[in-house]
């Protein structure tokens, strides 16, 4: 036998960076269609106008040139429901981030840094919290309560912490052990110092891994919600109630839940695409 | 071993009572639970006299340890709107729902683990990259509208498969494809990347030192080293799939566990939603301990 | 009748960066013992692998010869390979505490090479087993056979890998520092074990190690390697009396021999470190630590031969 074909890292890696570009410029597209949506729709989002309703979208035969995806069971403007409920999903998906990763990171890092009985306590919390089912939960949460956006992100925020949690523990654990840890306590700074100035900056780019990652399931999270009747309240149009009030029509129009299905997806990939790709960046572990 | 299987026991069982409290504390959020029950139209009266019907008006802590009382012993209250025993309820739908998540595990775990070990076999390749790019599109794909999507092709164009109902298995394939959808990437990465390691490890130099064949290298060898982590998470992921099925019962009208839920949260029949929650959640406890078990089984190491 | 292993001008490397092995040449008689010895990383490991046909993903191996019993190695696919290996020719690894299947039994391991060449039954397979597992000094070897590996001992685990490679009495016995990994004591333990098995069953035996007293003790011939070549190949006796090659020497006298040395003088060193060799590097791969270095070295180096059997890659006159 003579040379056996070698492996060769090179067009994987191409292929990563092509994936994480994707992923960037998706969630770049969504970023600026959630800021500048009031600018971008092309009709109010809100209006209806029975007259014109469930037309169809331009690619079928006889559509509305002023409705470039057609409009919904009430007349109102597809294109821009679609785009005002990127704003809604960024939002959310966001909001609810920033609440389970202030939450999670916190926990994980006591139980990391101290150890011990804390540390035992954090690992309790986990572990109850992963056999809480996330849905019923919330969905029980605004069924009783009523829907609202601020409650619901507060219920996202309460439930989602625990991947935050676990990854902040565990590399909260490795950081403590470093030598620069070491060398921070020797110098006699404080415990507040060596948290905030060693040990957070190092944990940092696996929390923004994770905090993407996190961003997708609360968007998938909150569409599934809406979907159900319990999410974002109407007549604001998230994709999930799009979908939920477009169901009736599916069967005869199935691009009324095609649309509304397709950009959701595409987000969520697109999301995890870019956190994907920053993990390769950092070398960040994500795993528990 | 049997420490450490007492620990999780106890583990296990503050974990159930945590979730006990909170399943309570989650159902009193609402303030007032006479009011809600009692609809819009009722009086001030119809309202005291549900309040004192349903124990209501005692303390609150009072009902608390009356309902862990009952629940420890297997009562978990009547439904206000079925007006029949919760424990009866939940018994009646149970099958519905275990049949749909023990459906989706099968098909995620015959799709995912030989999807992982055919990946890493050919790590770096363009199947391998495929099946990547698969479980990145599974984990981006919202089941709800993967079962529209599957109702309207298979249900309603082609005709193939029943859209709603529970008469048959027929009933279940495409529930269970939605479901199995959710655990497949997981499952994937988590066989891959698991065979991965495995094949970079001594024994399989050893084993290939001693000229055996591919397939009980592969199988044999490896895989049994790489399925200790995916037992684990199958049977963790069972007790997500249990959780996460109401919205495929929802979708496709199973009148299961999840259902029954859903119902119960508009109707605020919250003996009914306390119930379902405690008993999913114990449901996942003691999934994980079973993957405790299996784990034991399969690693010798930790059998002792 | 032509030699037990032959390899002629074998070169090995991973991806286009690195080669690890470039142009060695040794040769392996039946009942000899051949021992390869250098620094870390020199190659040693890894003309073994190549040998055995089992380089990590991504090595690739090239040589103009390599011949088992005759037999043209580099002709043979996977599964003609895999036909010898476990049988006619066994290896034995470095690392005893992990390269056995954590998953398995120690007889399931074993049984399972004797079953897999020569179809033996079960029973069979298990009665050779336990032989074995007695012949090479374990106590109770019935116990072990159902033990799984995390019970055993590193020098134990060690003792069941030579067992395991025995199984299908094979000619040649390649052995990848089986030693360095576990306790002094142990260690002189498992050696006396492989030479007396080597003795009993006329075994051809490819040592690979880097302690010279191992080699003083064992070899019947030495093959000295240095950054992927080998720059030295003697007689153990010849070897050691008459070094040839500069690294040689050097590596000689980093050794103490008791009565040579006196009590006052300093043990040798070889200053520097073993150099990074990418393909196209020319010339002596020592030539940086080499206290008779000069402008020449840079150049390919000639092949020469001290005595019958005994070469060495050097410019330097004999």
């Amino acid at each position: 036998m003579s040379a056996v074909a070698t492996v060769n890292a090179g067009p994987k890696r191409g292929w990563k960076s092509l994936s994480t570009w994707i992923g960037a410029v998706i969630v770049g597209a969504a970023m600026i269609c959630a800021i500048f949506a009031p600018l971008l729709v092309p009709h109010d989002p809100f209006a209806q106008d029975l007259a014109k309703r469930l037309q169809v979208p331009f690619w079928m035969a006889g559509t509305d040139p002023a409705h470039l995806l057609g409009t919904d069971q009430l007349g109102r403007d597809y294109l821009s429901r679609l785009i005002w409920g990127c704003r809604i999903s960024m939002l959310i998906g966001v909001t609810v981030t920033v609440v389970s990763g202030l939450i999670g990171i916190t926990i994980g890092v006591l139980g990391g840094f101290f150890g011990g009985r804390i540390d035992d306590a954090v690992l309790f919390a986990i572990t109850t919290r992963l056999s809480i089912p996330v849905v019923l939960v919330a969905l029980a949460v605004v069924g009783l309560l009523g829907t609202s956006m601020t409650l619901l992100v507060l219920t996202l925020g309460l439930l989602l912490w625990d991947r935050f949690a676990v990854v902040a523990r565990s590399t909260t654990m490795q950081v403590r052990n470093l030598d620069f840890v070491a060398a921070a306590w020797c110098a006699g700074c404080s415990r507040l110092r060596v948290l905030s100035r060693e040990v957070l900056p190092n944990i940092a780019s696996h929390l923004v891994v994770v905090a993407t990652l996190e961003i997708a399931l609360a968007i998938l999270l909150e569409a599934t919600l809406s979907f159900l009747g319990l999410g974002v309240p109407p007549p604001l149009p998230s994709w999930g109630l799009m979908i939920a009030e477009a169901k009736d029509y599916m069967f005869f129009s199935p691009w009324v839940i095609v649309i509304p299905g397709v950009a959701l997806f595409t987000l969520v990939l697109g999301i995890n695409l870019l956190g994907d790709g920053l993990r390769d960046l950092f070398g960040a572990r994500t795993d528990t | 071993m049997l420490s450490f299987l007492t620990r999780r026991l106890i583990v296990a069982l503050l974990v159930a009572a945590t979730v006990m409290t909170l399943a309570f504390v989650l159902t009193r959020l609402s303030g007032d639970l006479a009011t809600s029950i009692a609809g819009a139209n009722a009086t001030q009266a119809d309202i005291e006299v549900i309040r004192k019907a349903y124990g209501l008006d005692r303390p609150v802590l009072t009902q608390f340890f009356d309902w862990v009382g009952r629940a420890l012993t297997g009562d978990l209250g009547n439904s206000y709107f079925f007006q029949t025993r919760v424990s009866t309820l939940i018994a009646e739908r149970m099958p519905v729902t275990l049949t749909l998540g023990i459906t989706g595990l099968l098909i995620a775990l015959f799709v995912s683990i030989p999807l992982g070990i055919l990946a890493a076999v050919r790590e770096g390749t363009g199947f391998d990259r495929a099946v990547q790019m698969v479980a990145l599109l599974g984990q981006a794909m919202p089941s709800f509208w993967l079962g529209l999507l599957l109702m309207i092709t298979f249900g309603l164009q082609l005709g193939w498969l029943p859209i709603s109902g529970t008469g048959s298995w027929e009933n279940f394939v495409m529930p269970g494809v939605v479901l199995a959808f959710s655990a497949i990437p997981a499952l994937t990465r988590l066989t891959r990347a698991g065979m991965i390691q495995a094949m970079g490890s001594d024994y399989i130099r050893t084993a290939r030192a001693k000229g055996l064949s591919r397939a009980s290298i592969l199988l044999k060898h490896a895989l049994r080293n790489a399925a200790i982590p995916v037992v684990a998470i199958a049977a963790v992921q069972l007790g997500f799939m249990l959780g996460g099925s109401i919205v495929i019962e929802q979708v496709f009208a199973l009148h299961g566990v999840g259902f029954l839920a859903w119902e119960s949260i508009a109707k605020n029949d919250f003996p009914v939603v306390q119930a379902v929650v405690l008993v999913l959640a114990v449901i996942y406890v003691a999934l994980t301990m079973v993957a405790d078990l299996m784990n034991a089984v399969l690693d010798p190491r930790l059998r002792v | 009748m032509s030699a037990l292993l032959e390899v002629e001008q074998l070169e090995v490397g991973f991806g286009s960066r690195t080669s690890a092995v470039r142009g060695t040449s040794l040769t392996v008689e039946r009942g000899e013992t051949h021992c390869l010895v250098g620094e870390s990383g020199c190659g040693k490991s890894v003309t073994a692998l190549a040998v055995m046909n089992l380089l990590a993903r991504g090595g690739y191996r090239r040589a103009r010869r390599m011949s088992f019993q005759g037999e043209d190695l580099l002709k043979l696919n996977d599964r003609g390979m895999a036909r010898l290996r476990g049988n006619a020719m066994a290896m034995i690894f470095q690392e005893p505490m992990t390269s056995l299947n954590p998953a398995y039994t120690v007889g399931s391991q074993m049984t399972e090479v004797l079953r897999r060449h020569k179809g033996s039954s079960q029973r069979v397979a298990t009665d050779r087993a336990a032989d074995l597992l007695a012949r090479v000094g374990i106590t109770a070897p019935g116990l072990r056979l159902g033990q799984f590996p995390h019970q055993l001992s590193g020098g134990l685990r060690q003792r069941v890998m030579i067992a395991m490679a025995l199984m299908c009495d094979p000619q040649l016995l390649i052995a990848d520092e089986p030693t360095t990994a576990l306790d002094v004591t142990v260690q002189a333990q498992i050696l006396r074990l492989l030479a007396e098995l080597q003795r009993d069953l006329g075994l051809g035996m490819l040592l690979i190690t880097h302690d010279l007293g191992i080699v003083a003790r064992v070899a019947t011939r030495v093959s000295v390697m240095y950054a992927g070549e080998v720059v030295e190949s003697a007689a153990t006796a010849q070897l050691f009396s008459d070094p040839k090659h500069p690294y040689t020497q050097g590596l000689l006298r980093c050794v103490p021999v008791p009565g040579k040395q006196r009590q006052d003088e300093p043990l040798g060193s070889i200053p520097g470190t073993v150099p990074r060799i990418g393909p196209g590097f020319e010339g002596c791969g020592f030539r940086e630590r080499c206290s008779f270095a000069d402008a020449s070295c840079a150049q390919t180096v000639p092949h020469q031969t001290a005595a019958p059997g005994h070469d060495y890659l050097c410019r330097l006159a004999p």
